[in-house]
């Protein structure tokens, strides 16, 4: 296509969009006062930003295509991206690793660290572990999970509604919350499960929809839509802690939780389970022909991702030491799904990076936290079609098969 | 008895309404196996657009059926261009990748879409002025069934029809079948696929804008959030008759239509909501195919 072709195709691009935004984007009717606001520079702002877009995503789209499947799926034993490489060589990750780590401990003690600054990081690590829960279910088993917020969301009512009836502690409320999320998780699992990936997504949806309802309605249980308030903040041992102090205590305790969610993610990636759920994401069929019950694989996947959500609702209704329905909507499944999308279906460094992206982002630019979802819809389907598999790849265990030492076996 | 009947009655427009946008769904499912996430917000587009354009014509003083006329008009033709839109920026160039791909760029465009309309509109419930008319000699029946609710049903018993016919009768329709039954068949035999399948968006828009428009007339009120739950329902009724069989569409929509307006006339009305995703799950569980959808045998 030459360049004059080019440019004739982005200006009718350019004009389509321009009608198809007048509408919504330039008239604004005010129903009260009977006033009509046109809002015409809005219409050249369109034309001038579909021009330009229409560009890059026609270069993107052509590139994508000369590329074919190859590159969109790389085999992971040719031609490795640069961090994949960098994350296989321990002489070059670990003086990172190391300082990341000096970093992460001395950063509430910090100057500029204030109670805010230690909130807002401690809310990122607690959406990396969502992000990592999450990513069980869709990265690893390739199951469209939208109501992961009703998990979350069962924690966090576990431990309020626990604390508030029995008086049970946060200590005790963790492995329940957790529980009690898991066996949801299998409840609502069993009969969706043997269905097509599809009815999943619209199930699960529909499901966390029915939760924030009753949450909502159910007064008598629930307290209604004004929620839960006075939940105690996590303890160590009885020490009094103000509140910087206790801000601090629940950053290290979810370092820690942090942690250990990505040690158990890694152990399960590489476990038979972890290679059942890859090899199920690939291929149901030859999956189920090689031996491995789909049902089961795909059940223990959807538990163990709602076990984390449960834990991480713990975690929240004691960081906030209050909950209520409203901060269980699909908005919040819809974030953490594109935290997994945008950092790298199945890749755990992957999902760390897009938790960190997508919540300290729209918290330091105040004036873009606005457009936060809108900038979500659109990650999502930028990523699908130039980028699937994230920003970072996750990295594919290889198994070697050593010849030469086979051979010689053989031989004698 | 009179309870019974107007429960049933309105329960018979809230299922036309239903129907009007589970057939973009069941459409566009049965012929590029897709859930269309961003239908939904089709029809709240559809819905703003007619608010607007009826606003601005009201507040120049014209009034009466050709408000109406002319708002649901622009309303169709908007909606049909955001179909087709969204079809090829979202889903055209995933055609061929696996099967989450194509999911997960629906629901970014779902969210996108009424993210959108959020910022460049309101998040607050605008009133929708009700543009359709009043019929005097319905006045004796007037504890049975409203105008609105008339017109409605009408409304939708002339789209039903009229898209029986472009299927069964047109050469389109007949492209549509066959795309539906087997894409590279279809597409050996001549058949233009991208095109047909853009026909599919716009058609389910079309329906899907009448619906906004309807309803939106007869509820009173709307926001940028009436997509996502209407969506949902509508979806649960093209699953309820068995997705992609479009008599099957309207049979579930009207079921699900009675199944909410007893249930919350009999039951309780805080869990409207509920009912819907309650028999969405049943049916899941005990006839995954649908009631009318034949169940396929995947082959290797």
């Amino acid at each position: 296509m030459n360049a004059f072709a080019r440019i004739r195709q982005s200006l009718i691009i350019a004009l389509w969009f321009m009608f198809l935004t007048f509408p919504v984007l330039v008239v604004r009717v005010n129903t009260i006062e009977k006033v009509v606001e046109w809002r015409w520079p809005n219409m050249v702002y369109v034309g001038i930003g579909s021009f330009l877009i229409s560009f890059v995503w026609r270069y993107l789209l052509e590139r994508k295509a000369q590329g074919g499947e190859k590159e969109i799926y790389p085999a992971p034993a040719t031609g490795k991206p640069v961090m994949q490489r960098l994350m296989a060589e321990p002489r070059l990750y670990r003086p990172f690793l190391i300082a990341l780590s000096l970093f992460g401990l001395a950063f509430p003690f910090l100057p500029f660290a204030s109670t805010y600054q230690i909130n807002i990081v401690t809310n990122a690590l607690l959406y990396i572990m969502l992000g990592l829960g999450l990513n069980i279910v869709v990265g690893l088993a390739g199951l469209l999970h939208l109501g992961y917020v009703a998990f979350y969301a069962v924690g966090a009512y576990s431990y309020a509604l626990l604390y508030y009836h029995f008086g049970i502690g946060f200590w005790a409320a963790l492995p329940i919350g957790a529980l009690f999320a898991a066996i949801f998780g299998i409840i609502l699992g069993f009969p969706v499960l043997r269905l097509r990936g599809d009815y999943l997504a619209i199930v699960t949806l529909g499901f966390a929809e029915i939760t924030r309802l009753v949450l909502e309605n159910w007064n008598g249980f629930s307290f209604g839509p004004s929620g839960i308030a006075g939940i105690p903040r996590p303890g160590l041992f009885g020490i009094e802690m103000d509140l910087h102090q206790g801000t601090i205590y629940i950053y290290f305790l979810m370092i820690a939780l942090c942690l250990f969610t990505i040690f158990v993610v890694n152990r399960l990636q590489n476990s038979r389970i972890g290679r059942a759920w890859v090899a199920l994401r690939e291929d149901e069929v030859a999956c189920e022909a090689m031996g491995v019950d789909p049902t089961m694989a795909k059940l223990t996947a959807f538990a163990l991702g709602s076990t984390w959500a449960g834990l991480a609702g713990v975690i929240f209704a004691a960081k906030t030491t209050f909950v209520n329905p409203a901060s269980f909507t699909f908005l919040e499944s819809a974030m953490i799904l594109s935290i997994v999308v945008l950092g790298g279906m199945g890749s755990i460094v992957g999902v760390i990076i897009g938790a960190f992206i997508l919540i300290l982002l729209p918290e330091y630019l105040r004036a873009f936290s606005e457009y936060r979802m809108l900038l979500f819809g659109m990650i999502m389907v930028v990523m699908m079609i130039f980028r699937p598999q994230g920003i970072i790849v996750g990295i594919r265990q290889i198994y070697e098969f050593k010849k030469t030492a086979v051979k010689e076996g053989s031989r004698r | 008895m009179d309870y019974f009947l107007e429960l049933f009655l309105g329960g018979l427009t809230r299922g036309s309404i239903y129907a009007l946008i589970a057939l973009g769904y069941t459409m566009v499912y049965g012929i590029i196996e897709l859930i269309n996430f961003a239908h939904g917000e089709i029809y709240m587009i559809g819905a703003f657009t007619a608010l607007i354009v009826s606003s601005v014509l009201a507040f120049a003083g014209m009034s009466g059926p050709s408000v109406l006329f002319l708002a649901a008009s622009v309303a169709i033709i908007y909606s049909a261009a955001y179909g087709f839109t969204v079809e090829k920026i979202a889903y055209k160039p995933l055609r061929q990748a696996p099967r989450l791909s194509p999911l997960i760029s629906a629901i970014g465009m779902s969210i996108f879409l009424q993210n959108y309309v959020m910022l460049a509109q309101t998040s607050d419930f605008l009133p929708f002025p009700s543009l359709l008319p009043e019929l005097p000699f319905l006045e004796k029946y007037g504890l049975r069934i409203g105008s609105s609710e008339l017109i409605i049903l009408l409304t939708t018993a002339v789209s039903m029809v009229l898209l029986m016919l472009l299927i069964k009768l047109t050469k389109m329709g007949k492209a549509m079948r066959a795309t539906a039954q087997d894409r590279n068949m279809a597409m050996l035999v001549g058949v233009d696929v991208n095109r047909t399948i853009s026909y599919t968006f716009i058609i389910g828009s079309v329906l899907a804008a009448i619906g906004g428009v309807l309803i939106a007339s007869h509820i009173g009120r709307i926001n940028f959030y009436i997509g996502f739950i209407a969506g949902i329902k509508a979806f649960t009724a093209a699953v309820l008759g068995g997705i992609g069989s479009i008599p099957g569409a309207v049979l579930g929509a009207f079921i699900l239509g009675w199944t909410e307006s007893f249930a919350t006339g009999y039951v309780s009305s805080d869990y409207e909501d509920v009912f819907a995703f309650v028999l969405l799950v049943l049916i899941l569980i005990v006839r995954p195919s649908g009631l009318l959808g034949r169940s396929t045998v995947q082959k290797v």
